[in-house]
Formats: structure tokens, sequence, C-alpha cells
């Protein structure tokens, strides 16, 4: 119950900046949806040349209060001044010509377009009423150049990958001569070379006098990049700090305030041994998909949990997908219970006993428009074949039971699974798996972007199925995580497997240190 | 961040008179009811019913015999769109249909014969389900656009059906046609009888078995369903396998009742009518949640629509205005937002109750095994300001 | 990985040149232009519709004598300028995803304005301008309910579709003949070419609609925010464009087109019906989509809807000519074109898709 000493922190401006007035000041801003507050009295302030990190859990308020400042949403109560001026965007197109751009996660170009063309959309150098293509061009080229990036303007935008195109959005902000940017989000689905090309850019705009506003969830790039931050839980303000001054664990503490303790709580798991010769529930060898992930051996025994371990796009989510069927593999053999089997679908892994938590909660598992009922009982019912319906008491029954079970909330079978949060949409699908009574329970980050209570869930009830026998594999970003519920780490770095570890004997210093090590599989 | 939004929109209506409320089949069903209204006052006798030689007649047995193809073709059109898809191509399978079959009959050594219109039946039925399959697989398995699948057999299948016809209007005389053209069964006309059969199976099979939900789910969300294990692939094939067996069904009623072919004319613009009446019944062309009732009044408010201009002897030239103005009306009161601002007006600054995601809904007996006992949720747990208060 | 081409800071006065675009020869050349139009993908399919027309052009040349004369190739504009023009405002609805499916019936509805207003003695201008501002409303109108109600295009159309036949049967229900004198003048007289070949004023009235439209569509901020919406709709709102304005703006443009189209349709045939144009929306879309525009919008050229049509129209004219074959082939071979080509841009997506 010990927050971090917020309010007596007056947070001044950055050292580097010898500017005393904020660029951006955002006053007791309160926002209100229907039956709850998502922000109230929240107070921001950005100064010209700072990187301002806005931090907070999910659901602290950290996107609602991105976009109250970019004019997505109206408050209801505050005030935003932009360089002293007093504001009110009613859309984002209002935000950005007052000079506040603001980049989001998922891409928000124009993929059919050329470079040139997302840079300067909307505001085209004109010669006698028509577009000037040439003038738009070296516009462009002039832009990519003063962020040293080599991308050719005239390349269409989609033939990039979504790095690249982060940072033509970046340059389109540049261009608008905007003196705010807000990245929100920005480096979620980036590799470290690129969050590194990414950071440079941004060091570059801080030094010419832009304020920018970084959200971001891993910690390292938080306290890598950021000036000062602002911290947020359940919609109001903890405190607003300088970086330098907030050691770690007092951030996480201010962030996430007493439920670390229910975190901590959590036992480590007695390690379960494999017996001698025992085969594995599934064993993979030289598993792998070309332009994905490289040839990997995998094997996972009854009642263990295996944690996949890597950063983005190191292959671990590109292997759990080949584990069960999602894509097909390229290479390799995979064989449950010492049986080879061919896994050319998730309809052959379901019916080997595996089940898959995809990581795109929304786009590969919540089934939005249909109750929690028809989402819980979806599996069962596809491996039942359409014709044996399951009985409606039954259903109910055991909807009922995993509801219960789960703590699913609101605990109503009827109502449309779109309308729950994240946590409880993830406890549906995994009541949705575990109803099939899986021998093999995939899980792709099945924590990520959930709440921390649910979180909790979730991780004692890995630790439950393993107990009774269920074999997990668990792919998570966080390592806390991963060695706190694993019994052994599969490590993968660049779409290989590096090292295979008995999770007891392995510290988090030495699993970063494997992921974030230069070259060792030559 | 998804949570607090989540959190905050309404949920969902658990009461009847409020889902009732919400459900747009309610203003499809009252938009008919306004259109009988409107025909028992101005056309007194549009309700009367008699009974001669044991056939039921009078208006509204026209309207439902009349809408019998449509309705048919439109119950098949459900199940594709609550895939997401779209068929415009079932006028032309349509006109395939009665061509291949009447081209048979006439071609026949004796044409009258039961075992001629049994061959005509087989083999136009058999032509729907390879055109039915033709669209399946490009939309299932080529993976082209529904709309843009079924294009180019739309665009190509009269050519088809003025292939089979040699370009020539096929008249034939054939006893079983000439049942199914005009014919009763039960005191009721036989395609009418027919199309409620279809009705009734097709409602029986995908409510009674589990193939409504999985097809609402590979229509919500395709991905989803394919990573839980449903054959999306073969569920999508199915219906339009469906859609086309009906409509080939269609064609056989059509060319009946005139005891013509007509491969240019015959269900023209049919699909357009099929999904119309789809969508006023409520349901989305953006897929998922389906109702086959919905589509049953929809299709009945088109038909009644042309009865009604019929009967109070306007010319028939301004059925197509009126079918306008009705459906501009219907979508006007179906779309999202004309809806909201008309939810907003009734119940003023009403508000979905708060807290309703976090703290317990059902008041039922308490779990006996929880796994873990309730934790507080930030985020999704509204107005806990108390608790917050000491943090600050 | 493409961010690893990370500079030093002295590089930036260096041209960011790509390596295809600097590589010599032809094929470079071609490389460098295709980029430079901006359209790269789509002026590949653009080109591959070019080369079928010069095909089935040439195959008919070669196999009926008579077939290759020039005036043969401008009698495909003048038989078709109505549908190029239709066509055209196709395009810029399909290019921002949407469809229109009204445009057949508003082309009917045009020419029973015009040949209804004649009748009833208003001078040709006025009429002419009556139709157009008719068509553009009834565009005006559709757009408002996509975009204001956020109903879907296919729905709204369908329903203008049928308002616009249904004003058209409450007008006049027979054929009603034109004689004014300013449409049988234009109907009549054409314009003369080198070579003793010619156009028809309607023929040099699309073009010059093909030509003004590729000039909005690539040189005018609303044509790039058209494609923008294309490409993403949400994106094109959050880069502050007027994404609701363009949307309108093209069923604005679309009924306009429509309603142009019926003015040509009604002096390319001089009398005004409601049963004019049936389908005619499906000619235009399937010109459009011969011509290398994806229905899912965002790509495409105007160019090209003008080569679908003349493709199109280069199918009648070789069944016409054989005399052997039967008028439902046309169909039929439609039918089989726009399969290869719905089947050739699938085939060129999924590898694109799997490429990035």
């Amino acid at each position: 119950m010990s927050p971090a000493p917020a309010t007596e922190v007056p947070a001044g401006p950055p050292a580097a900046s010898p500017a005393s007035e904020p660029v951006v000041a955002m006053t007791g801003i309160t926002i209100q949806f229907p039956g709850v507050k998502a922000l109230d009295d929240v107070s921001l302030r950005l100064f010209p040349g700072e990187v301002h990190a806005l931090m907070g859990e999910n659901g602290a308020g950290k996107s609602t209060l991105i976009k109250a400042l970019t004019g997505v949403y109206p408050y209801d109560a505050g005030t935003v001044t932009l360089a002293g001026v007093e504001q009110r965007f009613t859309s984002p197109a209002d935000a950005q010509a007052a000079g506040i751009s603001t980049v989001y996660q998922e891409v928000n170009l124009c993929p059919n377009l050329t470079v040139t063309e997302n840079i300067v959309l909307g505001r085209e150098p004109r010669r006698r009423g028509s577009i000037d293509k040439r003038a738009s061009r070296e516009r462009a080229r002039r832009v990519l150049a003063e962020l040293h990036l080599d991308i050719d303007p005239r390349s269409v935008l989609g033939s990039h990958p979504i790095a690249v195109q982060q940072l033509v959005a970046i340059a389109r902000a540049v261009d608008t001569d905007a003196r705010v940017l807000v990245l929100d989000e920005p480096t979620s689905s980036l590799d470290a070379g690129e969050v590194a090309e990414l950071f440079r850019v941004v060091r570059s705009l801080r030094e010419r006098g832009v304020a920018i506003l970084f959200v971001s969830h891993f910690l390292e790039q938080v306290y890598e990049i950021s000036d000062r931050m602002t911290v947020l839980r359940n919609g109001r303000l903890v405190g607003e700090h300088r970086t330098a001054d907030l050691p770690r664990t007092e951030l996480v503490r201010a962030m996430i305030g007493r439920e670390l303790a229910t975190l901590e709580d959590l036992e480590r798991a007695a390690p379960r041994p494999v017996e001698d010769g025992a085969v594995p529930r599934l064993s993979a060898s030289g598993l792998g998909r070309r332009g994905a992930v490289e040839p990997a051996d995998v094997a996972v025994h009854a009642g263990r949990v295996v944690g996949l371990a890597g950063l983005l796009g190191s292959g671990r989510t590109e292997l759990t997908r080949l584990l069960f069927g999602a894509d097909r593999a390229t290479a390799g053999r995979v064989e449950v219970d010492g049986r080879p089997v061919r896994l050319r679908s998730p309809r052959s892994a379901i019916a080997q006993g595996i089940a898959f938590l995809s990581e795109d909660r929304k786009g590969e598992g919540v089934v939005g428009d249909l109750t929690v009922r028809d989402n819980v009982l979806l599996a069962l019912q596809a491996r039942r074949g359409w014709l044996r319906p399951i009985p409606r008491k039954a259903g109910d029954e055991m909807v009922a039971r995993y509801i219960r079970a789960l703590d699913v909330r609101p605990a109503d079978p009827g109502a449309l699974l779109r309308n729950l949060s994240g946590g409880n949409q993830q406890k549906v699908l995994l009541a949705r798996w575990l109803l099939t009574e899986p021998r093999l329970l995939l899980l792709d980050e099945p924590t990520r972007g959930i709440d921390i209570g649910a979180k909790a869930q979730i991780q004692e009830l890995v630790a439950r199925l393993a107990s009774e026998g269920m074999s997990v594999v668990f792919v998570s970003a966080e390592l806390e995580e991963v060695l706190r519920i694993c019994d052994s780490v599969v490590v993968l770095r660049d779409r290989h497997v590096v090292a295979d570890l008995d999770a007891s004997d392995t510290s988090l210093d030495g699993v970063v240190d494997l992921i974030a090590r230069g070259d060792t599989r030559d | 961040m998804t949570d607090t939004p989540a959190a905050a929109r309404p949920r969902p209506a658990t009461g009847l008179l409020d889902r009732a409320r919400r459900s747009p089949v309610l203003w499809a069903v009252a938009a008919l009811g306004v259109l009988l209204l409107f025909n028992a006052v101005a056309n007194p006798g549009f309700f009367s019913l008699r009974i001669q030689d044991g056939h039921l007649f009078g208006n509204l047995v026209n309207v439902v015999k009349n809408v019998a193809p449509v309705l048919l073709i439109a119950v098949g059109m459900t199940l594709v769109i609550a895939t997401r898809g779209i068929d415009l191509s079932v006028g032309a399978v349509l006109a395939i249909s009665g061509s291949v079959a009447f081209t048979i009959v006439e071609g026949a050594a004796d044409p009258s014969s039961g075992a001629t219109a049994a061959l005509a039946i087989g083999v136009a039925v058999a032509a729907g389900l390879v055109l039915g399959a033709w669209n399946g697989f490009l939309v299932s398995v080529v993976g082209i656009q529904p709309i843009i699948a079924t294009l180019v057999l739309m665009t190509a299948g009269r050519g088809i059906a003025m292939l089979v016809t040699d370009g020539n209007i096929v008249t034939a005389e054939n006893p079983v046609f000439d049942w199914l053209g005009g014919g009763f069964l039960l005191g009721l006309p036989v395609q009418v009888v027919i199309t409620a059969l279809v009705l009734l199976a097709v409602g029986v099979f995908t409510r009674r078995t589990a193939l409504g939900v999985l097809i609402e789910a590979v229509g919500v969300n395709p991905a989803a369903a394919r990573l839980a294990g449903v054959r999306a692939r073969s569920i999508t094939f199915t219906v339009y396998v469906f859609v086309a067996l009906v409509a080939a069904v269609a064609g056989l009623m059509v060319t009946a009742n005139v005891s013509a072919a007509d491969a240019n004319r015959a269900g023209l613009f049919i699909e357009l009518d099929a999904i119309l009446a789809v969508v006023i019944g409520g349901t989305s062309l953006a897929g998922g949640r389906y109702s086959l009732t919905g589509t049953v009044v929809g299709a009945l408010i088109l038909q009644t629509l042309t009865t009604t201009v019929l009967t109070m002897g306007l010319p028939d030239e301004y059925i197509r205005l009126f079918k306008a103005v009705v459906i501009i009306m219907v979508f006007l009161l179906q779309a999202p937002r004309v809806r909201a601002a008309l939810r907003r007006r009734r119940r003023p600054g009403a508000a979905a109750p708060a807290g309703t995601a976090g703290s317990p809904a059902t008041p039922g007996p308490v779990p006996p095994e929880p796994v873990r006992p309730p934790v507080p949720v930030p985020g999704t747990v509204p107005g806990r300001s108390a608790e917050q208060g000491v943090l600050r | 990985m493409t961010v690893s081409d990370t500079r030093p800071p002295e590089a930036p006065d260096r041209p960011a040149t790509p390596a295809a675009a600097s590589r010599p020869g032809w094929q470079g050349a071609v490389r460098r232009w295709l980029r430079s139009t901006s359209t790269g993908s789509s002026t590949v399919s653009v080109l591959m519709t070019g080369v079928l027309l010069v095909v089935l052009f040439g195959a008919g040349s070669v196999r009926y004598e008579n077939f290759g004369y020039p005036q043969v190739a401008l009698n495909l504009l003048v038989d078709n300028a109505y549908l190029i023009v239709l066509a055209v405002g196709m395009t810029f609805v399909i290019l921002t995803g949407g469809i229109d499916l009204s445009s057949g019936a508003v082309v009917a509805l045009g020419t029973v304005m015009a040949a209804s207003l004649l009748q009833a003695g208003w001078p040709a201008p006025l009429v002419i301008a009556a139709v157009l501002a008719t068509g553009s409303l009834l565009g005006w109108l559709m757009g408002l309910a996509i975009h204001g109600l956020q109903l879907q295009p296919f729905i709204v159309t369908l329903a203008g579709m049928f308002l616009a036949r249904g004003i058209c049967f409450a007008i006049s229900g027979p054929s009603i003949p034109i004689q004014d004198d300013l449409f049988t003048a234009v109907a009549i007289n054409v314009v003369e070419l080198p070579g003793g070949t010619f156009l028809s004023y309607g023929a040099v009235l699309a073009l010059v609609v093909v030509a003004l439209a590729a000039y909005v569509l690539h040189r005018t901020r609303f044509g790039r925010t058209v494609y923008a919406i294309g490409g993403s709709e949400s994106s094109a709102a959050l880069m502050g464009l007027a994404v609701g304005r363009t949307k309108v703006g093209v069923y604005v443009i679309s009924g306009f087109c429509s309603a142009l189209g019926g003015l040509l349709f009604s002096v390319y045939i001089l009398s005004g019906w409601s049963l004019h144009g049936i389908g005619l929306e499906l000619d235009a879309i399937a010109a459009v989509v011969i011509g290398g525009t994806l229905l899912v919008g965002g790509r495409g050229l105007v160019v090209g809807s003008l080569l679908g049509v003349l493709v199109l129209g280069t199918i009648k004219a070789l069944i016409d000519f054989d005399g052997g074959l039967n008028s439902w082939w046309t169909k039929i071979t439609i039918g089989v074109l726009l399969l290869v080509f719905v089947v050739l841009q699938r085939l060129t997506s999924r590898r694109a898709g799997t490429a990035s």
C-alpha cells in the first residue's frame, strides 16, 4: 500500500532544456465514460526538447489521455494549453494543424500509396492548383534525409516492414513541423535493431526541440530514452518524475501499486521432474517454416510447463503456431506420445489433444458478436461437428462451471463477448480450450494486455493445470513471468533456438544475456 | 487500454422488452404491421379468404404464393450473408435451372410423362449444385471476394442459360410442372408448402444442430473460427452450394408458373430482392448473427408492398418507387446512428448502470472452489475511488 | 531488415536512390518509370489490359476482313461513349472501396428526364443542366446515407437504383422519342479526323471526361484522398484528410457521370425509356475490374477503366462480326474474362501478401 511518493515530486523541466514553459499543459482532465471515470483529474506537462514517458498498466488511462490530447475524445473537465494558449481540439486534423502529431502502434498510413505521398498527403505542394509531384518528392526526400533515413520516397509504403512504415509516420510528423510528437507504443512490434533506429530518430528530434510523448510497455526502453515520466493508475495521476530519479522498482510499484504483492505471493512451483526414459507428450524435431522460424527441437513432457522466451520476431510465436498447425511447417517431424503425427491444420492438432491460445486475442480468438456461452462452447462444438450439438442443459452447466472457476465477469453467459474487458475475454478463451480437455496447451502471450488481477489468475491456473498433468507451452515477452511459472525455458533469437534451459537453475540475467547476446550460433 | 471502453459500453439488455427494442427485426415487423394495417383500412377485401374446392384463395394467399421463390432464395442468402458473403448469381442460376428443365421437357420423346419431369427436375437441381459448387470453390478455396466471385457467374450465367435455350423462350406442358405452378397441397399452393418445408428444415437444421452457431462464428471472425477448429472452409462452401440449390428450385417454380423458360428475364433482379429481404430482416451484410424470421418478414414486406400497389389499382410501375421508399425508411430506422439517436431521446441522460463489469452480476450461490479469491481488477473496476484516494 | 541501412550523419546529402532505379538499361528505365507513376502495380495491370485489347483487336483483324480498319477501332469509342463515362464514375467509387449499383438506373432516369422535358418544351441546355443536377443530387443523397449513417454502399445504392427506376416509371412508362434539334445535331454530326475517320461528339466528350478524371485523381488533393481512403479509411481520417467530404464526393461524381452517361445514351439512341440501361452498372463494374482496379479500393487507374470498356466493346464487335456466334457468347466471354482477371488479381495480391 505504499505508492511512490507521488505528489511531492515537483519534477521540473528536463535539465537539457532551459525552457521553463511547457509546450503542452493538460490540467485536471476528466473523462467520463458511461459508468466509468476513464480519467479523473489528470495533469500532464510536456516541455520542448524532452522525451516524456507516459506509464501505466493496461486500463490506467494512457490511451485515453492521448486521445484527449489529440482531439479524438472530448473531455468533460480540465484544460489543454498549447504554448500557453488554451485549445480544444475536436479532431485529429485539428491537433495536427496545431502541431501535435501522433504515431500509433498499428501504423496509420496508407499502404497503397508511396512513401512520398504518405509524408505529404493533405499538404501537398501545389502549383497553379494542381499537385506538384516533383516538389512533393523533393520535400519527402529532404525530410527523410533530415532524419538520416535511407528510404526510397517513390516506393510503395506497403512494400516496407512495419518498422520502416513507422519511421515514415515520424517523417510525416516532422514534415508537419510538429512541436509535439506522440508515440503510442511504437516499439511493440519492432526488433532490437529497429528500436535502436527509432530511438536514434527520436533523439535527433529531441535535439531539435520537439516534445515527445512516449508510451511503451518496455521498461528498458523507457529508461533508455525518456527524460521524465508521468505515471497513471486507474485513470488517476500517480506522479510525475525525472526518469533518473525513479528506480525501476519504484516505478513498477507506482504503476501497479499494491497488486505487486499478489504477484510476489505467487510461489514458484516446485519443479516437476521428468522421469528417465519417459516419452514426451509432444516432441518436435527439426520443426521449422521457411522465412518464419529455423528448424528447432522442442519436447514437452506431461505435467511440465515449457516457456518460449525471446523478443518479438525471434520465432517464439511462429514456432508455437507450427505446433498447432495454424501455419504449416516446411520442415521437421512432430510426435505425440511417441507416435508421428502430421499437423496440417488446427483441426488435426485439436484431434491430437492440442489447444492454442493466440497472441492476437481480438483477431484470432474473440468471436465478439457471439455470446460468452457460444464462445466457450465453440471449440468443443467444432470438434463434435455440427451434427452433434451439445445439449442445451449440459452446455449451460459447463459454461456456468467455467465462468465460476475462472471468475469471468460479468458472470453472464448471455453477454456478448466483445463487451467484456480484455482479461475476461482471455478467461473465456481459456475456458473454450479447457473444455476440450487438451493434453497440451499452447499459450501465446496469454497475459499480455490484460489487467494484473486476471494475469495472476491465469498464471496460477497454468500452474494448477500442470500439476494436474497437463503439458503447457507458455510464450511470454515477460521473462519474470516465464521464469516464475515454467519448468524449462527455450530461448529463441533471430528465428533460432539458442538454448534450452532448466528454469530452476537459470537466472533472469542469464536469459536476458542469451536473448541479447550478439552472435553465438556461428 | 481496451478495458475501459469495453467496460463503459452498455451491457447487452437482458429484459425481453429491452432486447426486442434493440432487435432490428422489430422494425421490420412494425413496417409489415403498418403495411397490413394500411391495407385493412384502404382495401377491406384484402384480408378476406375463401375456400374453393378445398383450396384457399385470397390476397394474403397470393402474397404468400408470390413470395415463395424470393423467400426460398432469401433463406439461402441469409446463410451466405451470415458467413460474410453474398451471392449475386442466384438470378442467373434460377434462369439456368428453368432453361435446363424446360429444354429437357420440350425435347423429350414424351413431354408430358412423369419420368420426363423427374429427369428435368433432377438435371436442373444438379446444375444448381454444380454452379453453387463453382461459386463455393471460388470463394472458399481460391479466396476471391464473394461479391466478385459471384459477379462472374451473374454475368456469364444468363449467357449460359441462353446457350441452353438457344436464345428462345422455351414453352412446354407437363402435368408435374403444371402442378408445381398452380397446384395445391393440403389446401395451400404447392410452392408455399415447399417453401415452408425448406424454411422449417433450415430452421431446424441450423438451430437444433450447431450449424447455425458455427456459421455465425465464421461470419463474425473467420480466423478465430478456424483456430477453434471450425471447418470454416467447408461451411462457406456449403452455404454457396445450398443457396444455388434453392435458387434452382426457385427456377423450377418460376418457370412452372408461366409454363415457359425465359433465359433473359426469368428471375431478373431476384438476387437484389433476396438480399433486400435479408437485410430488411435485420441480418447485417457484415456477417455474423442472422435471423431467418427476419428474412421471412423482410420478404413478406416486399411482396405485400407489391400486392398492395396492384390491389389499389396503381400501375405496377409504382412498385419500385414504393419499394425504394419503404426500404429507405426501414434502413434509416435500422442505421446504428439513427437508432442511437432515438435511444438517447427516449432516455435522456440515461447511462448504463455503473460498475456492472466489476460487481458480481449474478447473486447466485458462492462458487464452491474458485481458482483464487477475486482480485480487485484495476481498469475494469470503475468507481473504486475510495481506495485510490489513499494513494493521492 | 531494411532499417539496418542506417547511415552515418554525413550521408544525407547523397540522394537516397534505390538500387533498382539506378540499374542501367531499358529494364531500369521501365522500373524507374513504373515507380515514378506512384501506382506501379496498377500500371502493370493496366498494361495487361492494354495488351489484351491489342491482342483481341489484332485477332479480329486477322480473322475478319473489314475489322482492321481504324474506323472500327474508333467506333468502339463511339458506341461505348456512355459506358466509358459511367465506368469513370464507377472508378472513383470503387477506388474508395465502395460500389454504385444505381448507375444503370440513373442512366435510364437521365434518358427519361431528357426526353420528357424536351417533349414538354424545355430548352435543351436547361434540360441538360436539370438531368446533371438530378444525377448529382441523387449521388449526394446516397453519399450522405453511406457516410453519415454508416450504411453499406451496396444497400444504399441498391435503394438508389430502385428509386431511380421508380421515378423513371412514374415519369413515363413507354418510350419517348427525342426530336430536339440540339440532341439530333449532336447525334448526327461528327468530328472529322484525318484518313476519312471520325468520332462522335459523345466519344470526344467521353475522352475529355477520362482526361479530367485522371487529372482530378492524380493532381488534386481530393483525388489523392480518394486513393488514401481506399488504402485505409481510418488512417486517412487520422492523417487529417477530409474523409467525409471525399466519400460523399465520389458518389456525387458517380451520380453526375451516370446522368451524363444518360444524356450520351439518349443522344446515341434518341429516345428516353425507363428500361434503358438495365444491368449497365454491371458492365461498368466489369470494365473497371478488367481495367485493373481492385474492388477493395486503393489501387487502379481511370485509363484502365477506359481500356476495360474498350475490351468489352471489342468482344461485342468480334461477336457481331462473326455472325455465326450468338449474342449470348458476349456475356459468357465477359464472365470468363472477369474470372481470369479476378483470379490474376487474387494471385498477385497473394504474392504481395507473402512478400511483405
